[in-house]
């Protein structure tokens, strides 16, 4: 084997460090990743989040759509304003909802992000 | 009605949807690029062809068809089918996507990890897309008939022709284009028309009577009945009559009919004098049976029936096999939600368009409510209230824009069914069994269509949305909110709400009750099945807690946390397989 220095010279590697290792530990973002209890305690609150406000946006649904159908057979002589709000208005209230929730959901997530990656 | 336009205009749609998909077809190289787009469709392109796709010769035809008979409680149809997107959005459409499932048999085995649950999501799968696309070969059946007097089948056959050759050939990719540019085709061919439309009747002094119930003929009409059909008159009708009525022959004599039901046999002419009130009327042909509303009038129509429509369509969205599968092709979860607020904003537009038909059919073309071609109203209404080249031209534009609603429908439906048909019923994956499957997803329904014939398009549609409501909308959203889901209980749920959902629509087109509340009760089962199949889902899934599948802690992590967040996970399962 041939003894020269420049062969033996070997490049050691290894994953990149970023901070103390110590101090990455109680990051919750690793609590995640390793699945730890207080991983899932983390899951489970952002999930609880996000569920309340697939809720929310439900109930404004079922309370704007609901109570149409009994209005419209309580006056059978109106039938323009069954026309009007069926065949035109609730199509924007829908998309402002959409719209709504689309937001509160990101923000959720964006905070959530915020407090795992502890900055 | 003239098809000297109309005909090159469907020829011209469909040899389009050839070449914006061969286009496709260049781009579409590798298997994922086949499948899902390799994932990287903006939310822009991906809610046009999302919109592109589901919006149906139900949406584009049936719609205004239901309008012109049944009045303005028919406009929920379209409510639900934007509202369910919402639903969708609220609960299912950023997990989905990031579950990173394609087809529903997907998400069934990665949340339960269960293959028997997942060979029944398949079945189900199978099961809606096969109901979803028998109404849509028949429309395009009728198109042509109505456009060219073509036998029944030709356009069914047409249509599944060009869409099992695009799908077979491009796959996803090419899908997406040609989605996308169906969307503003339909959009188009609706809105510009309905804008000549409008001006024509406010040229006619912008009479408003279309808003009043029941429709009413504004001038002397005759009209031929084609099938034999019941008219149930709740109050007494003055009419001349050739044929015969009620058993009896009559050669243009004037008839006063009393209220109550009155039978006109085929081939009699009617002539109603201006300003009679449009009767109801039951046709006596096989399709009655197929149809719950078609024929009933409003009174007959339990408020039950309205809730019962409401609850299919906002839940059953969910559950659409062509719907889920585009989630897949956005990119991230984030985009996966933009991408549903642009779709609804997109198909929120386009159903605006159909109530004009519906009500200026009720003042120009009530008596297609005799004739049983409610569903040509969209059709035919340029001839009739411009007439002239320019009709026949607008008149093209929307049976091209028919067309364009048949194989955008169509094509996503047959992609989808195709999809499971090759990962769980053919052996092996692969492009060329994907074709295979293409040609299988394809052939059953259109032997239906020939087989069955005379389905009201948007019935059958709202059939298949009960359905998927009472099977799909349990397991998505109980399996991506719930952790004490198990595989027993998602198949138990699946089996029983979407079983007797299946049922019951199966006894309604059999025709078995007669009116009343167990009619309804089959005929709009969304009501009962929903509730049921949720409750049967939880309930097994509590009685059997040691099922729960070892990862689910993991598995919702997946499906909840951004994607910022999980990348490292990812990078590690890509490194590690």
């Amino acid at each position: 084997m041939p003894q020269d220095p420049a062969e033996r010279r070997v490049t050691v590697t290894g994953p990149p460090r970023r901070g103390p290792r110590p101090r990455a530990y109680y990051r919750p973002r690793t609590e995640i990743d390793e699945q730890t209890t207080l991983g899932h305690t983390y899951v489970r609150s952002l999930m609880r989040t996000q569920l309340r406000a697939a809720l929310t946006g439900f109930a404004v649904l079922a309370l704007l759509i609901g109570p149409l159908p009994l209005l419209f057979a309580a006056l059978p002589g109106a039938r323009r304003l069954e026309w009007a709000v069926l065949g035109f208005a609730l199509y924007a209230p829908l998309v402002v909802l959409a719209r709504w929730y689309v937001r509160r959901a990101e923000r959720n997530e964006r905070d959530f992000v915020r407090l795992v990656e502890d900055r | 009605m003239n098809s000297s336009y109309a005909v090159p205009a469907v020829a011209l749609v469909v040899v389009a949807t050839v070449l914006v998909g061969a286009f496709g077809l260049r781009v579409s190289r590798t298997t994922s690029d086949f499948y899902v787009a390799s994932r990287t469709v903006g939310p822009r392109l991906n809610a046009a062809a999302i919109s592109g796709e589901y919006l149906s010769a139900a949406s584009f035809l049936g719609i205004a068809g239901l309008v012109l008979v049944q009045g303005p409680d028919m406009l929920w149809y379209p409510v639900g089918y934007t509202a369910g997107y919402l639903v969708l959005l609220l609960f299912v459409a950023a997990p989905l996507r990031r579950s990173g499932a394609y087809t529903l048999p997907d998400f069934a085995e990665a949340r339960l990890a269960s293959q028997a649950v997942r060979r029944l999501a398949g079945a189900f799968v199978v099961g809606v897309g096969w109901l979803y696309l028998l109404p849509q070969l028949q429309g395009a059946g009728l198109t042509l008939t109505v456009l060219t007097d073509a036998p029944d089948w030709l356009g069914g056959v047409i249509v599944a022709a060009v869409v099992t050759a695009t799908v077979a050939a491009g796959g996803m990719r090419s899908i997406t284009f040609v989605q996308a540019f169906q969307y503003w085709l339909k959009l188009t061919a609706l809105l510009v028309p309905a804008l000549f439309l409008i001006l024509a009747w406010q040229a006619d002094g912008a009479p408003s009577r279309a808003f009043d119930e029941p429709a009413a003929f504004r001038e002397q009409r005759t009209v031929r009945v084609e099938d034999g059909l019941t008219l149930r008159l709740d109050r007494p009708l003055t009419v001349e009559a050739h044929g015969t009525v009620d058993g009896r022959r009559h050669a243009g004599t004037r008839l006063h009919l009393p209220a109550g039901p009155h039978r006109i046999a085929a081939g009699t002419r009617l002539t109603f004098a201006a300003g009679t009130s449009v009767p109801a009327a039951t046709a006596h042909g096989a399709d009655d049976a197929l149809s719950p509303s078609r024929a009933e009038s409003r009174t007959e129509r339990p408020l039950y029936a309205t809730y019962g429509l409401i609850v299919a369509t906002f839940l059953g969205t969910m559950g659409l096999p062509h719907v889920v599968v585009r989630f897949y092709t956005s990119p991230h979860g984030v985009a996966a939600r933009r991408t549903t607020v642009a779709v609804l904003a997109l198909i929120g537009a386009f159903y605006l368009l159909p109530p004009v038909y519906g009500a200026l059919g009720r003042l120009y073309a009530p008596e297609l409510t005799l004739t049983g071609d409610a569903d040509a109203a969209v059709l035919l209404l340029p001839g009739r209230m411009i007439g002239g080249v320019g009709g026949d031209l607008l008149g093209a534009l929307v049976a091209g824009g028919a067309f364009a609603a048949f194989l955008s429908t169509v094509s996503g439906l047959t992609m989808a069914v195709a999809g499971v048909l090759t990962q769980d019923v053919l052996p092996t994956r692969g492009v060329r069994h994907f074709r295979l499957g293409t040609v299988l997803a394809m052939a059953v329904p259109l032997a239906a269509s020939v087989l069955v014939g005379g389905l009201p398009v948007a019935d059958a549609v709202g059939l298949a949305f009960a359905v998927s409501a009472s099977s799909f909308c349990p397991l998505l959203v109980l399996g991506i909110w719930w952790r004490r889901l198990t595989p027993p209980g998602a198949a138990a749920g699946m089996l029983v709400g979407g079983g007797s959902a299946l049922l019951a629509v199966a006894a309604t087109m059999a025709g078995s009750p007669g009116p009343g509340a167990p009619h309804a009760l089959l005929a709009w089962p969304a009501l009962w099945s929903v509730p049921l199949g949720f409750l049967t889902m939880v309930l097994v899934s509590l009685a059997t807690p040691g099922r729960v599948p070892a990862g689910t802690a993991a598995i919702l992590a997946r499906f909840h946390l951004p994607e910022e967040l999980h990348t490292q996970d990812l990078s590690r399962e890509a490194a590690a397989s």
